[in-house]
């Protein structure tokens, strides 16, 4: 079997991201899980009208550099390309900083669109897409903007409303270890959404420290089997 | 002016809430302060939902490790037992009813226990992160906030004009001034700052509160 997912560059790994892609982007917050490298890789390769999936949609240039001098941190860099078209996450903007983010400035400005979602809830979603399920039913969001135009339900004299799938042509993420066939590991906090989105989206692509020969990494600790990674990329820490 | 009580404390006063062997999760802001305040007699596992359970303090400069994160992104330290697992399963255990306790932060609190605590006028591109799932799942939701907004405003209401979290969640308000329980009859006010009088309160409180019979000072 010759399938080979091994690719010598970022760049490389994210050449075929076309125009109007839905894009699934790993990681938490600005910190810890965030396949930086792909990320900044697919600003440079330039596809647009994205629909980007995220937690967060990234703090930007002037308070990433705050925070890393030198180092972009996050996936703020593309919205402040103009590559993308929709966010769909829980943490567009953070309501406790100054408005500076791009994506909140885009979205003031009329020119991408938002679509909040509880946490909770995009993570399920992406699990559903994983999982070839319809949707499911939450009490999350019951009584708040979150239940607009949804459909509700009541089990067991509780109170739920319906929540549909997420998928998307790539996920970009990023694990700890990979060996060559694909089987990943994380490394603490950094796992966060990088499973799910791995396990949601046709074409997964992820950014790892180490790549391991087949056979390396143990089969009991293994937490994203194999075949839903695609392409893998090693950046040494 | 009279003195209120500054963050540490309230934080303080709200770990007093944690008991023993309770799983305890602190949401974005001030909530995160009590990661360092338990107090010494008792073992508490803090969940936070980008995947870790059973975390110790925040983590000093020589410590940091940005892949050891709490959800408000700030480096924590690892303690015998923390485990890691993914977003999805996080969620699990905060909707499914595992978790004993959330700290929340709060713009606005309603005398029912409505909270609003992620969106504001003005900033329509602000989200809920996990709090709505954290509001709806805990066992029992705690607030923690500052009495009034910058020009002594109520932010404790009788309805939420801000975006809500989610409808009667709230239990216990911890503020710089006082500790409310949110109950059937109303908002009852347990615990007052030192030096505050309860028609004092009341008139920077939109919602009516009724003093416990057993009213005493804030205690830590």
């Amino acid at each position: 079997m010759t399938i080979k997912k091994v690719f010598n560059s970022c760049d490389e790994a994210v050449a075929d991201i076309f125009d109007g892609a839905t894009v699934m982007v790993g990681g938490f917050g600005s910190y810890g899980g965030l396949p930086i490298n792909l990320i900044v890789a697919l600003s440079k390769q330039g596809a647009k009208a994205l629909t980007i999936i995220a937690n967060m949609g990234g703090v930007g240039y002037e308070l990433s550099h705050r925070i890393k001098p030198g180092g972009y941190q996050d996936s703020g860099i593309l919205f402040e390309n103009g590559q993308v078209r929709k966010f769909i996450g829980s943490v567009p903007a953070l309501g406790g900083m100054p408005p500076t983010s791009p994506l909140e400035r885009l979205y003031n400005e009329g020119r991408v669109e938002i679509e909040t979602v509880p946490q909770g809830t995009l993570a399920e979603r992406l699990r559903c897409g994983a999982g070839g399920l319809g949707g499911f039913y939450t009490p999350v969001g019951v009584g708040t903007i979150v239940e607009e135009g949804k459909e509700k339900k009541v089990i067991d004299g509780r109170e739920y409303i319906l929540e549909l799938p997420l998928t998307a042509d790539f996920a970009l993420i990023k694990a700890h270890k990979a060996d060559a066939v694909g089987n990943l590991v994380y490394r603490q906090t950094a796992r966060c959404f990088n499973p799910v989105m791995a396990m949601a989206a046709k074409i997964t692509i992820v950014e790892v420290d180490e790549l391991v020969p087949t056979g390396r990494l143990d089969p009991e600790v293994i937490i994203t089997p194999h075949i839903y990674v695609n392409r893998i990329v090693e950046v040494p820490a | 002016m009279k003195d209120r009580l500054d963050e540490q404390t309230i934080a303080l006063r709200a770990a007093r809430e944690f008991t023993d062997g309770s799983v305890v999760n602190l949401g974005y802001g001030m909530p995160g302060l009590c990661a360092n305040l338990i107090p010494g007699d008792r073992t508490v596992f803090f969940q936070s939902e980008n995947g870790m359970l059973g975390y110790g303090s925040l983590a000093t400069d020589e410590e940091k490790d940005y892949e050891l994160i709490n959800a408000s992104d700030q480096p924590v330290t690892p303690l015998p037992g923390t485990c890691f697992f993914d977003s999805a399963a996080a969620f699990d255990m905060i909707r499914g009813g595992h978790i004993d306790i959330v700290v929340l932060g709060a713009y606005q609190v309603s005398e029912t226990g409505d909270l609003a605590n992620w969106g504001r006028p003005g900033r329509p591109a602000t989200g809920m992160g996990g709090g709505m799932d954290l509001a709806v799942g805990a066992k029992k939701v705690i607030v923690t906030m500052l009495h009034t907004t910058k020009d002594d405003g109520p932010r404790i209401v009788r309805n939420c004009t801000y975006p809500l979290t989610a409808r009667r969640c709230v239990s216990l308000i911890i503020t710089d001034l006082a500790v409310m329980e949110v109950t059937e009859n109303g908002l009852v006010l347990r615990e007052i700052a030192p030096g505050w009088t309860v028609p004092e309160v009341q008139a920077l409180t939109e919602a009516d509160i009724k003093p416990a019979a057993d009213l005493k000072e804030i205690e830590l």
